[in-house]
């Protein structure tokens, strides 16, 4: 059985592509045949992200619109394998989307068997993000500890309970994942930032993980390679956390404490 | 920054502490918006008007949640009153109208 799983948010920014590119790799690295597709028709990314982006030929619309073939389109992974990225066009706008077109692209992609269908959102809860939603079985909420995110993921929330196929259909209802990224312990501390029972508090859904804020992410995108294949840094670590749980495997949550300062640092830090 | 932080105590002023509740009020408010009958937000504005006609009381005075318990759905109205808000000490241009024609009518029957 295929699962889809929608990477969304509302608002810009807080960190979707960088978690589909870590969470589909972070899939197929345990075995499961996986895609990402990029749904940000006109700013493409998730290319860059996965480190592909010289060996696009065809993109998702040309898929939709027929115009060449699934094998043709998918471009797969030179590290992991099972991993395949579906890139966006760069020259359309979201209007070449058409939940037909979709329809199709999954349809071919269910029977070529593959486990996952991991979808990066646009930002927003315009077309383009209600394309990417539509066809979820689960959705990874992703959430920065920030009062503008909250309220905007509660309206994605909003979205996936009313205009997915999943409730257009009258089925099961769309999984929930909260996923917090780019969280500052220290600021937590502090009182300046939300905090994750804050934001578990407001969203009221299962939290999937924590990723902290950290540099290996920036490092990791300029050199075009998901956070979560480096084992070194605190992000690639929570990614690997989230896959597990996504697994359904219960593991606790790490990352939350700020590191223990001493009095200097406390007193001019 | 740090130095002074730390003499500080932090809860008081902790942003994120009004971050929480600021989002508390706004998310129950959209929510109501968009998973309650259409008639909600009318409801609660004509609420408001009512309201607004004896007491001064800001836009965000009323809530109004459609909660579904068991058998029956339950309409909660709540309606805030801040300790400052005294009777609406100015009339409102549409009570000021109908005090007119009011004087006006009773003036033509005598
Ligand atoms: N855990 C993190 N630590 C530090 N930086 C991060 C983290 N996660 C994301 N970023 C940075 O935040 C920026 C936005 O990330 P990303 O492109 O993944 O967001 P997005 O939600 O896909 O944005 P858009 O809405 O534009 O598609 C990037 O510069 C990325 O490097
Ligand atoms: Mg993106």
């Amino acid at each position: 059985m295929t699962k889809t799983i929608v990477v969304t948010s509302g608002k810009g920014g807080v960190g979707k592509t960088t978690t589909s590119a870590s969470i589909a790799t972070g899939l197929a690295k345990r075995g499961f045949k996986t895609v990402v597709i990029d749904f940000d028709v006109g700013l493409r990314n998730l290319d860059l992200i996965m480190g592909c982006e010289r060996r696009v030929v065809y993109d998702l619309v040309n898929l939709v619109n027929q115009e060449a073939s699934l094998h043709q389109t998918l471009i797969k992974d030179k590290r992991i394998e099972n991993l395949y990225i579906l890139p966006a066009s760069q020259t359309r706008d979201k209007d070449a989307l058409t939940i037909e077109g979709i329809a199709r692209v999954m349809h071919k992609l269910k029977k070529s068997d593959f486990d996952y269908i991991i979808c990066d959102s646009p930002a927003g809860i315009e077309k383009g993000a209600k394309m990417a939603l539509y066809f979820a079985d689960e959705a990874i909420v992703t959430t920065n500890p920030e009062v503008s995110s909250v309220r905007d993921s509660d309206r994605i929330l909003g979205i996936l309970q009313s205009e997915s196929k999943r409730s257009k259909m009258n089925e099961e209802p769309v999984k929930e994942h909260l996923l917090i990224t780019r969280y500052n312990p220290s600021r937590v501390k502090d009182g300046q930032m939300l905090s994750v029972d804050d934001i578990v508090d407001l969203l009221a859904i299962p939290l999937l993980g924590i990723i902290p804020e950290s540099p290996s992410v920036l490092d990791c995108s300029n050199a075009g390679k998901p956070v979560i294949l480096d084992d070194e840094s605190e992000a690639g670590q929570a990614y690997s956390d989230a896959i597990d749980r996504l697994l359904g495997e219960s593991k606790p949550h790490r990352f939350m404490e700020a590191p223990k300062k001493g009095l200097l640092s406390r007193l001019f830090g | 920054m740090g130095f002074f932080r730390f003499f500080r105590s932090n809860k008081e002023d902790a942003s994120a502490k009004v971050a929480k509740d600021r989002l508390q009020v706004l998310i129950a408010h959209e929510r109501t918006g968009r998973d309650g009958p259409d008639y909600l937000p009318m409801l609660k504005q004509d609420i408001l008007d009512v309201i607004k006609k004896y007491v001064a009381v800001g836009d965000d005075a009323v809530s109004v949640q459609l909660d579904s318990q068991d058998d029956c759905d339950v309409l909660e109205l709540n309606i805030t009153l801040s300790e400052d808000s005294t009777p609406a000490t100015q009339p409102s241009v549409d009570a000021k109208r109908r005090a007119m024609e009011r004087r006006q009518a009773a003036a033509k029957v005598t």
